[in-house]
């Protein structure tokens, strides 16, 4: 049987939730990577998640070029999905993107860890906030 | 691998005139494999009579893989017969939980003011464990578990022997998360039941009757025959059978199973009691 490709649970169940929800929201599985993101999402990257596929966070995030109002870079591991996975805590911040269609947002970004047991991380998920 | 259905009701047993020919039993089957060690898939009231069965046959190693705690799945181990028997041997598998372990969670049922008797009196040897994420290896055999949705930790399990391999879902509810355009791995119990020779599914419900209780954590007959289709399982055995329905009614839901599936597959069957299935 090929277990490595069933998705876990929680994350079935998450997927389900955020294509219910009108907010931009995001799924990474316990490898770090990308493994879902919302119809409202789409509308902000301006692209269609079935384009994008699976990969790693880091680098689909790093595609929009997260910075502070002030221009100045946040670097990966001061992002809340890193925060996320690395330390397993919520985190949230606010920042800068550019999103596909060349359109410079203002977002705000919350990430928390999921769990399907007290020591079993199985991803996080992100919700972007439109400021 | 042979599989044999000793309960197949779903939620509370049901005996009378109306369910003869499929039974009135809850959730249990057997695997009956070469070897002298009883392997039993729930503890729902069809495993009554098997235990009286397995006291005949005079098997002493017996293991016990629950799929969930909910009573249906449940309520037949108290009247267990070998549990009465010193000489036994019994392990009991089952979804751990985040809070209370397995033991504690059974014996909840099995004491006063639930029961008369208390666990401790129970003569036969009992061990208790917590399914592993791997899967299980026993003599011939492999027995994988996986948490599927159903409220509260759920699991369905798949048995692979001699090429042959047979799915167990009899409390599931796929369509709550997703079936159709869904990537098999994106399916709750989606590798579970891959390419299976044969899947024992929930299909508690008409399609007019699931719209009232979604989210109960039952399937339709439709959602059954669609997650079927979806994992390219070879044959279904609609299973859970819901206590209002009669042997009439679950007839009727065995035609509409067949309406719903291609001329090419295999027509769905009717779980009842007593029935073996043969795996090659």
């Amino acid at each position: 049987m090929e277990t490595q490709q069933q998705k876990q649970l929680v994350l079935i169940l998450a997927r389900a939730f955020a294509s219910s929800l009108s907010t931009p929201t995001l799924l990474a599985d316990a490898r770090g990577y990308l493994v879902f993101y919302n119809e409202a999402a789409e509308a902000v990257v301006g692209r269609r998640f079935s384009e994008t596929g699976e990969m790693p966070f880091d680098e689909w995030v790093a595609a929009f070029e997260p910075r502070t109002s002030d221009a100045v870079p946040i670097p990966p591991e001061q992002r809340p999905p890193r925060i996320a996975f690395d330390e397993r805590r919520p985190s949230h911040a606010q920042y800068v993107v550019t999103s596909a269609d060349g359109l410079e947002r203002e977002i705000e970004v919350s990430a928390f860890p999921l769990f399907a047991h007290t020591d079993e991380f199985v991803g996080i998920i992100v919700i972007f906030w439109r400021s | 691998m042979q599989v044999k259905i000793w309960g197949c009701r779903g939620s509370v047993a049901t005996p009378g005139p109306h369910t003869t020919k499929y039974g009135g039993n809850t959730s249990c089957v057997e695997v009956l494999l070469d070897d002298e060690t009883a392997l039993v898939l729930d503890a729902g009231t069809g495993i009554r009579a098997l235990g009286l069965d397995l006291i005949e046959r005079d098997t002493r190693q017996i293991r016990l893989f629950l799929t969930h705690l909910h009573l249906d799945h449940l309520e037949g181990l108290r009247f267990f017969a070998p549990l009465w028997d010193e000489n036994v041997a019994l392990e009991i598998w089952g979804p751990r939980s985040p809070v209370v372990s397995l033991r504690d969670r059974i014996l909840r049922s099995f004491s006063p003011p639930l029961f008369p008797l208390d666990f401790r009196d129970v003569p036969a040897r009992i061990t208790f464990h917590d399914l592993p994420g791997e899967p299980w290896l026993g003599e011939g055999i492999a027995l994988h578990s996986d948490l599927v949705l159903h409220p509260g930790p759920t699991v369905g399990f798949r048995l692979e022997a001699g090429g042959s391999s047979v799915a167990y879902l009899p409390d599931h509810e796929p369509a709550l998360a997703g079936i159709d355009a869904r990537a098999p791995d994106w399916i709750s119990a989606g590798a579970l039941a891959r390419d299976a020779d044969f899947v024992l599914h929930d299909a508690q419900y008409s399609e007019a009757e699931y719209e009232a209780k979604i989210g109960w954590g039952h399937s339709s007959v439709a959602h059954a025959v669609e997650f079927t289709r979806a994992v390219g399982a070879r044959r279904l055995v609609l299973f859970h059978h819901e206590p209002e329905h009669s042997d009439r009614v679950l007839e009727q839901l065995e035609e509409r199973a067949c309406e719903l599936t291609e001329d090419d597959r295999e027509p769905p069957l009717l779980a009842r009691e007593g029935m073996v299935i043969e795996l090659d």
